[in-house]
């Protein structure tokens, strides 16, 4: 009985400290992980700084002649926080980029572009039309609000552009459908129901996670996807590091 | 739903970059071999983690603009892959997966073709993983393609509803009824992608630091995840699957409020 009762004892007290040993392993590696992150974040501060006040030699010209359309991408509860919107376009055009495309997937962006254009001064907003002729020479920033209803419900709008046609051809042959559903074709009625701004070169998300969130995805073939963190935190640094990376970036296109 | 992702999308980028880095016989055709021993073994993580759908980026439609012996060595092997997977000791029938090929069949020769539909009909019944080998894809394609089936769909739908009305007739109504309110709807089109019996994934993985979608999944990775390791494709391993995996938790509340609120 008496042996029993050590065992048991014995035991219980094994299984307590080899919990308490693996909680402190737990809480260990948890440190470990947490200190590796908060000094990569001091080093990025550092850095970020540094690119700031234009230390670092190969960040200060920038070669913008490769990023003809920028795109952001925000997280819709981040969207809110207008004044910090303002400030990241003040900062694309002090870079020098000229046209710039915000999304969020709710359209609060949209929703704000009133007072977003009230407080930048030289913008003006994106129409289709003069596309051609303010993509050479321009004086403004052009600013293009999207939403997620610029996505796919855009491609459904455009699909009955295409059936219209389709009903209208002549013949129903398979000829005449190969003329009709095309890519080009496609392009063009996303134009007509409004839906058809440029394919953006690169696109920045400021949320939590690198992750376009239904930007349209007719327009997003090629486009360079990358995660600037949240918008609370932006930094300067980071965003020209960003923009210097996207220029150092080389192509393929599939071949 | 669980901590471990649904569906896992990969593109497999860096093979001809690490042709050149080891020399390999100076050829890119060394370096898609080794491309494929790569997938292979993160096909076989991905079934030990226990994740149930893969999908990969085995050629683009933008691929065919490249060199012509390089095309017709990719086509070649994948002939020679396919087949394999028809055999007891593929990993395929290893782990019971069931394996589809999405893409425009119609740019592939007929042995690819036959020999894809060949694996499709093997491996109908496997309950395992579901793996999604896309050839001949593009989104854009994909989605212009699934409007021209909705498109054909309506047509035959319409006909037969209309009887023996005049064909001129039935256009002028669906003309009408296309002012009025959308014929073709959103779920239509999704009902006819390629990808339409895959969840969207939850984490798309491109090697070699590359960070764009290169007309991948674009229709399908409005929540996903998207991961770009440096690592060139016949170099990667169990630590960046596993790092994905790690990751994925945190964000996927984010996501699935975002998801809620669409």
């Amino acid at each position: 009985m008496n042996m029993r009762e050590e065992m048991q004892k014995a035991s219980s007290l094994i299984a307590q400290i080899g919990n308490f040993g693996l909680q402190l392993l737990w809480f260990s590696l948890h440190l470990s992980v947490s200190t590796w992150y908060f000094l990569l974040e001091i080093a990025h501060m550092v850095e970020s700084c540094f690119i700031s006040s234009g230390l670092i030699k190969s960040y200060k010209a920038l070669n913008l002649g490769k990023l003809r359309y920028l795109a952001i991408v925000v997280g819709s509860e981040e969207a809110y926080q207008t004044s910090k919107v303002i400030e990241l376009l003040q900062w694309l055009e002090a870079i020098g980029v000229k046209h710039v495309c915000l999304y969020d997937m709710e359209g609060v962006l949209k929703r704000s572009k009133e007072a977003i254009l009230e407080k930048m001064s030289n913008t003006t907003v994106f129409q289709e039309a003069d596309e051609n002729d303010k993509l050479l020479a321009q004086k403004h920033m052009m600013l293009e609000f999207v939403s997620f209803s610029d996505g796919k419900e855009a491609v459904a709008k455009a699909a009955n552009l295409l059936f219209a046609k389709y009903l209208t051809s002549n013949n129903s042959s398979e000829d005449e459908e190969g003329e009709i559903f095309t890519e080009p074709h496609m392009t063009e009625a996303l134009r007509a129901v409004g839906s058809g701004g440029p394919e953006p070169d690169l696109l920045l998300v400021y949320g939590p996670a690198r992750c376009h969130q239904g930007f349209p995805a007719w327009r997003i073939r090629y486009t360079e996807i990358v995660h600037m963190g949240s918008l609370k935190s932006m930094r300067y640094g980071s965003l020209i590091k960003a923009i210097y990376k996207f220029t150092m970036v080389r192509q393929n296109y599939g071949k | 739903m669980g901590t471990i992702p649904n569906h896992i999308a990969f593109i497999m980028d860096g093979n001809r970059r690490y042709a050149k880095k080891h020399n390999l016989w100076a050829d890119d055709a060394a370096g898609h071999k080794a491309g494929f021993l790569a997938l292979a073994s993160m096909l076989k993580y991905c079934y030990e983690l226990g994740i149930k759908c893969a999908s990969i980026y085995a050629l683009s439609i933008d691929n065919f603009k490249r060199r012509p012996n390089e095309v017709q060595y990719v086509m070649d092997l994948m002939l020679e892959k396919i087949q394999g997977l028809l055999k007891e000791e593929s990993i395929v029938q290893k782990y019971g997966a069931r394996v589809y090929f999405r893409g425009n069949m119609t740019l592939l020769t007929e042995p690819i073709r036959v020999a894809a539909e060949k694996a499709m009909v093997a491996t109908a019944n496997n309950t395992g993983m579901m793996l999604f080998i896309c050839v001949a894809y593009t989104s854009t394609d994909e989605i212009v393609h699934a409007i021209q089936e909705s498109c054909n769909n309506k047509w035959v739908g319409i006909q037969e509803a209309n009887g023996s009305k005049a064909r001129n007739q039935a256009i002028r109504d669906v003309e009408y009824q296309i002012e009025e309110k959308a014929i073709i709807k959103l779920r239509d089109i999704e009902k006819h992608m390629y990808m339409d019996v895959a969840p969207d994934p939850d984490i798309l993985i491109r090697t070699s630091g590359e960070h764009r979608l290169s007309n991948f999944q674009l229709w399908q990775t409005t929540y996903c995840l998207l991961y770009s390791p440096a690592v060139l494709w016949p170099e990667i391993g169990l630590r960046h699957l596993v790092r994905a995996v790690l990751d994925f938790p945190q964000h996927r509340s984010y996501l699935e409020k975002k998801k809620e609120q669409a």
